[in-house]
């Protein structure tokens, strides 16, 4: 433009930095949102558990009692140990995805339509997912105790029964779960070499140790993703819990987020502070996943 | 949402604008209501009273905003606080406690001091914290045993006055293959019900006031004895299987179809019934029987009402909203059959020609001298409100864990009496 800027360049701060400060720039909006909406709560969350307040009049602070009460109430405990199945027994979608997917990974006439059947529950809603099960659960009308009384099994009430009723939740939660690793791998399984394949056959390798051999080492990109989405979508199991049982029978299927939520914000709750707690302990399971995440991410990264 | 805001502002705009003249002849201004009458029925009332008290009030701008009624159980805490109204519906008893305590809703014991308030005496316990009254009454209605006449008949049997008539009447039908009750404790508020009865026929109204407040021990022997009497029906197969995982409304099929003969509810239940198919002969209500004779009988009644948050902008015109609302006209037109279908509050009302808000009118006015309860998760805090519900649905699964359950009760008393 004028002579100033013509000879300014290399006198600018801005020019002189600008290699370092670009991608600043490119990332401040990303680091704004995420300082001021994961962040911030986090560390206003750890806060408040160390205060005891209604929402409404003024927070008093407790120290560490809020935690204290946590190791000995009950219902806390049914809620972690009920987490701990939702982990454990989550992963099943896995395998089961995988199997789906080599199942379904053929030419055939129509397999589009398969595949989009198949794909079909993770697509609805999970409170869907959670009714349609909750009819085929229901003690009187259900489909499940059609089945067991045509070969004579006695009426169960899975939901209604505290002992199976978590159960009950997951294998509904398993369904659309099962939909969502079965897409991972059928797109995983579009990358496999098949000179590999070739290769393996050639030397006599078939069925299982085909699979397990050569086929389920380059589908590792896809069980990484798999096991990512299922371990966050068993720690963030709520819709399922709130639609089938509502948290009950008396309090018995219960997760840490659903504990969480009925504790500060639901009708009967309000207490924040002993929320946050818990909050707070569903925030350091998940760091603990989400450390190993980043950690095997990382490793990757640097293998390059 | 959008234009929710937008009228807002426009309400926030006028009643700063206006509210210097608010003080002149007539009311004029914005009046903000906001309401959890979503359903159809009470919707329409509470849209019919806004368009009446505007009718005599041309000046007065009325803003009527109506918000899902479970929704506003949480959404009051956020608008009393940030961008309060000039009226809002809220629930009477401990309900309203923390919004009290918390001087979010205003003192209004001067319209109580007021005449014509003296009709409304019935509920005035119900609106009283620290000797000041905190809302009105608009609107409540009667618990009871509503029960199938027709298979009563069959049976030969009529409907109990006493604990002693109503378990030999249960025998009988459970004999007959039928449940005597039908519930559905999903959502545990239910079974609240039945402990609120079987409590204060045992050991009467003040005794359950006294544990809902929390000065007495959950594992007090009294509190076993009502436990106990509650056992006797569950262990001879009372009530219905499965109730843990229906709903109140998934429960009345097995009334309509005869597979249960009973149902302990308020008296909104009836419409249900109707459509049900239910006629009047084969409806029939009665008041819960007498257990302990030496105890008056008490009922539980739960009121809605009307408050002004402290916050409010506009409250002369709130208190002449809140004076329409109780006046025995108002409640007279707003409790009829065809609208709410309950019973107004204010004794000059007079009651619908209607079977059942007839039998609840004259039971809550004559056969009530205990007293009258709101209900269970009114009465008692809200923690103790949940976690007392829970362990009655468990003991109505799970009888033998009373022990467990009481001393888990008794903890959270006193957790929440710190």
């Amino acid at each position: 433009m004028t002579d100033t800027t013509a000879a300014a360049p290399h006198h600018s701060w801005f020019h002189r930095n600008r290699k370092t400060i670009t991608p600043w720039l490119f990332l401040l909006p990303g680091i704004l949102f995420f300082s001021v909406y994961v962040i911030y709560p986090i560390i206003q969350s750890i806060n408040l558990s160390f205060y005891k307040w209604d929402g409404l009049g003024e927070a008093e602070y407790v120290g560490t009692a809020n935690y204290e009460r946590l190791a000995s109430d009950r219902a806390f405990t049914v809620s972690l140990f009920n987490n701990m199945k939702w982990l454990l027994l989550y992963l099943l979608a896995i395998p089961a995805g995988l199997f789906i997917a080599l199942f379904l990974n053929q030419t055939v006439r129509g397999i589009r339509i398969y595949k989009s059947l198949f794909f079909f529950p993770f697509v609805i809603s999970q409170v869907v997912v959670g009714l349609v099960f909750t009819w085929f659960y229901d003690p009187n009308f259900g489909l499940l105790n059609g089945i067991l009384g045509a070969v004579g099994l006695g009426p169960i009430n899975v939901l209604g029964d505290p002992a199976l009723a978590t159960y009950g939740i997951i294998a509904a939660g398993l369904w659309p779960q099962t939909a969502y690793c079965m897409i991972l791998y059928l797109t995983g399984l579009n990358a496999v070499d098949p000179e590999q394949i070739e290769a393996a056959r050639l030397d006599g390798a078939k069925g299982w140790r085909m699979l397990w051999h050569i086929i389920i080492p380059q589908l590792k990109p896809a069980t990484f993703i798999a096991f990512v989405v299922t371990i966050i979508g068993a720690l963030r199991s709520f819709d399922l819990i709130s639609i089938m049982t509502n948290g009950g029978p008396f309090g018995s299927t219960r997760v840490l987020s659903f504990y969480m939520f009925e504790k500060a914000l639901s009708e009967y709750g309000f207490r924040m502070g002993y929320g946050a707690a818990i909050a707070v302990v569903l925030f350091f399971i998940m760091l603990f996943f989400i450390a190993y995440f980043l950690w095997s991410m990382y490793q990757d990264e640097k293998g390059r | 949402m959008r234009s929710m805001k937008k009228l807002m502002l426009a309400g926030l705009a006028a009643t700063t604008m206006l509210s210097s003249s608010a003080f002149a002849e007539g009311l004029s201004g914005e009046l903000r209501v906001f309401s959890d009458m979503s359903n159809p029925a009470p919707r329409a009332v509470m849209e019919g009273m806004v368009e009446r008290f505007g009718a005599m009030h041309p000046d007065l701008d009325i803003e009527l905003t109506v918000i899902d009624r479970e929704a506003y159980k949480t959404q009051i805490r956020n608008f009393l606080t940030a961008d309060a109204p000039d009226v809002a519906n809220w629930y009477a008893a401990n309900r309203m406690g923390p919004y009290v305590n918390a001087g979010l809703f205003e003192d209004i014991s001067d319209l109580w001091a007021e005449p014509e308030f003296a009709a409304l005496a019935s509920t005035k316990g119900a609106m009283t914290i620290d000797d000041k009254q905190w809302g009105v009454p608009y609107t409540y209605y009667q618990w009871g045993v509503y029960y199938r006449q027709d298979i009563f008949e069959e049976l030969g049997l009529t409907a109990p006055a006493t604990f002693e008539e109503e378990l030999a009447n249960c025998e009988k039908i459970v004999a007959s293959g039928r449940a005597c009750y039908t519930i559905g404790s999903k959502f545990l508020w239910t079974a609240g019900g039945w402990f609120d009865y079987l409590n204060m026929r045992t050991n009467g109204y003040d005794f359950h006031m006294q544990l809902a407040r929390g000065e007495i021990e959950w594992t007090d022997d009294r509190v076993r004895e009502t436990f106990a009497n509650w056992r006797k029906l569950i262990d001879m197969g009372g009530f219905i299987e499965d109730h843990q995982t229906y709903s109140w409304q998934e429960a009345l099929p097995f009334m309509i179809n005869g597979d249960a003969t009973a149902y302990l509810m308020g008296n909104f239940a009836v419409p249900h019934f109707r459509d049900g198919g239910l006629t009047d002969d084969q409806l029939g209500f009665y008041q819960f029987p007498v257990i302990n004779p030496d105890v008056p009988m008490a009922e539980d009644a739960p009121t809605d009402t009307f408050h002004i948050p402290a916050n409010a902008q506009n409250k002369e015109a709130a208190r002449e909203f809140l004076r329409f609302i109780v006046s025995a006209d108002n409640q007279t037109l707003i409790n009829a059959g065809d609208a709410l279908g309950q019973l107004p509050v204010n004794a000059e009302s007079s009651v619908d020609d209607d079977k059942f808000l007839e039998a609840g009118f004259n039971m809550l006015s004559n056969d009530a001298p205990g007293g009258v309860a709101q209900f269970f998760d009114r009465d008692f805090s809200a923690e103790m409100a949940k976690a007392g519900m829970e362990g009655l649905q468990e003991f109505m699964v799970y009888p033998d864990n009373l022990d467990d359950i009481l001393e888990r009760l008794e903890f959270v008393r006193q957790d929440t009496a710190e």
